[in-house]
This record gives structure tokens, sequence and C-alpha cells, in this order.
């Protein structure tokens, strides 16, 4: 039986690395809007650099394929989204154990208590936890309800997309956004769009898994 | 050992001059500080990992103030706590003073000796002679 193991995490990360490629320009544009217009080159250049990283040390320790992703995007990202993702990956290996969906479910969770902790934010707050928190919320409930692991990562990405798409008419009240004020409402949060593209990234990759 | 100083900035200049601009207040004496500033690139931007590895150079035992600029500074600076030993996290204050005159407040008393958490009381008061002469914390009449 297949697993979330080393090699499933890998392929997570470099499909989620394939889609900030490909949606680099489209992520730096909603940046531009509303913040400093580099999330998509930002992040591109961190998961291209943590793929790099995974190729130049592989492991077949799930944890330690997180924990690298993390001190790559730490380091190489520059802008807030470094932190933020890195503390998600750093909090997501610490509290991997095991190798099946609800050992990921409970890992994406501390992730995302761990992103909760760094950015002090609120969903709501039109962040990446906007598309973050329902993800999560869908993947327990999913995989609560006995439903396998494919269809769990569906429902979170689908989530996901809609907890993105609901940050489109909210003012930002956190990072340089907040400093727009009411002229942040109108677009979708950056940060929202690309932890989408997180969530799709393992609905695509760990389908068969778990 | 005086208190270890650690400067967090997006710009590795806006950085090394504020450094400057604080020695400047110390005239005969050494004092280092620590710097952390840029992406690895020498761009805009900051590192936890080297925020991390300035904290480590910058304690002796006795203690480390660390100065940030804005944004993604004081998030790399929290995120740089998680990747240091337990031991030298303790010993770590990560100040909420405006970065160049909560250093130079840092940086005198540091100099002359205080400890720790005066030091990161005397950053943090780095505001008030400015408040006090513009008239207050809005900024004057």
């Amino acid at each position: 039986m297949s697993a979330v193991d080393a090699a499933a995490l890998t392929a997570w990360v470099r499909e989620f690395a394939r889609l900030v490629h490909e949606q680099r320009d489209a992520l730096t544009q909603l940046d531009a809007a509303i913040g400093d217009a580099d999330h998509g080159a930002n992040l591109d250049r961190g998961m291209t650099a943590a793929v790099a990283a995974l190729e130049a040390t592989p492991s077949d320790d799930p944890a330690a394929v997180l924990k690298t992703v993390a001190t790559t995007l730490i380091k190489t990202v520059g802008g807030a989204s470094g932190p933020l993702y890195g503390t998600f990956f750093l909090r997501a290996a610490g509290a991997l154990d095991g190798d099946d969906g609800r050992a990921l479910a409970t890992a994406v969770r501390a992730g995302y208590d761990g992103v909760v902790a760094r950015g002090k934010a609120e969903r709501g707050d039109k962040t990446m936890l906007d598309a973050l928190g329902p993800a999560c919320d869908a993947l327990d409930e999913a995989l609560g309800s006995g439903k396998p692991l494919g269809e769990a990562l569906g429902a979170a990405a689908e989530a996901a997309a809609a907890g993105r798409d609901a940050t489109e008419p909210l003012v930002a009240r956190k990072g340089r956004a907040s400093y727009l004020g009411e002229r942040s409402a109108g677009h979708v949060d950056p940060g929202a769009a690309s932890s989408t593209l997180l969530v799709q990234a393992a609905a695509t990759a760990l389908a068969g898994e778990g | 050992m005086p208190v270890g100083l650690v400067v967090v900035s997006h710009s590795r200049a806006l950085a090394d001059a504020a450094v400057e601009l604080a020695r400047g207040m110390l005239p005969g004496r050494e004092l280092a500080v620590g710097v952390a500033a840029g992406d690895v690139d020498g761009g805009l931007g900051t590192d936890a990992t080297a925020i991390a590895d300035a904290v480590t150079a910058a304690d002796s035992g006795d203690g480390v103030v660390v100065l940030m600029d804005l944004g993604s500074a004081v998030l790399s600076a929290e995120t740089a706590l998680e990747l240091l030993d337990d031991d030298v996290r303790e010993r770590v204050v990560l100040s909420p003073a405006p970065l160049v005159e909560g250093l130079v407040g840092a940086a005198v008393t540091a100099a002359a000796g205080a400890d720790r958490d005066r030091v990161a009381t005397e950053a943090l008061r780095g505001l008030a002679p400015k408040q006090a002469h513009l008239g207050g914390p809005a900024g004057g009449s």
C-alpha cells in the first residue's frame, strides 16, 4: 500500500513549485495591487531552491524533507512569505508522526497553527490563513468521516479556493496591504492565492497515497 | 562581556549605517554589533538563518538584544528564535523599539556594561526624547 512517505512529500513539494512557477506572474500581479509586487518572484525563487535542495540531499525521512523545504524558504525568499511558509513547513515537520492521511492532516494543522502564531493574524484578515484554515478544516472533516485521502485533499483544495476567492472584498488587516485600508478591498490576497496552490498541489501529488 | 546587539534589516546599507551612527555615540569605545540584513543575493530581504547565526555569534552568555526594522524583519527574527539552541534562545530579547533610536539607546547602555534587561528597556525608551521634544507620541501639534 502506498503511503505519505518522503517520496510522496517530495512529489507534493515539486508540484507546488511547478504551480508557483506557472502562476508566478499572476501572484506578483495580485501583490502589485495591494502589496510590494514581489510575492510570485520571491516564492518561485524559494520553491525552485527547495526542489534543488531536495535533489542535492535526498532523504527517506519524511520530516527531513519538510525541514529542508522550511530552511530553504527561510533562507531564500526574503519577504514575509519566507518566515511564514518556512514556519508552516518547520512546524509540520516537527508534528509529522506516521505516514497516513491522519498524520499528514495533523502535520498540516500544526503548520497552520504555526502561521497563526507567527503572523498573529486571524481568519478574515485577508491573509494566507483564509485559504489554509478552511483547507485544514475540510481535510479533518473528510478524513473524520472516513473518506480516502485523495478525496479529502480534493475537498481541502476546494475549501482553499473558496477561502481565497472570499478574500477579494475583505479589507486587509496585516502586512503592507493593511496600510491601504479600504483600498485593499476588491483584490484577492496573494498569500491566500499561493496557499491555495499548496493545497491543490497536495491534492494532485498525494491523491493515491495513504 | 557586554550584552550582544544584533541589527536586523531588509537592507544591508541601512543596517550598516545605523550601526555606524550608534558607534558615533560611543567615542573611544569598541562595541561589537552583529548585522543580519539583506537577502542572499544582497538585495532587500531578511533571512532567519542569518539572524540565528548573528545572534549565536553575538552571544557571550550575558544575553542578546535584537533590533529590527519592520514587516518580514519581525517575522524573520521570531522565526530565528525557533532555529536557535534552547540555551541561547532563553538569553535573547527581540526589541519592539524603533531601529535607529532603539539601537543608539541600546548601544550606549550596553557599552556602559548594563545587563540585558536594562539594555532592552533603554532601547524601548529610545523614542522618548524625540517624542518629548516634538510634543508627544502623535508627532506634534
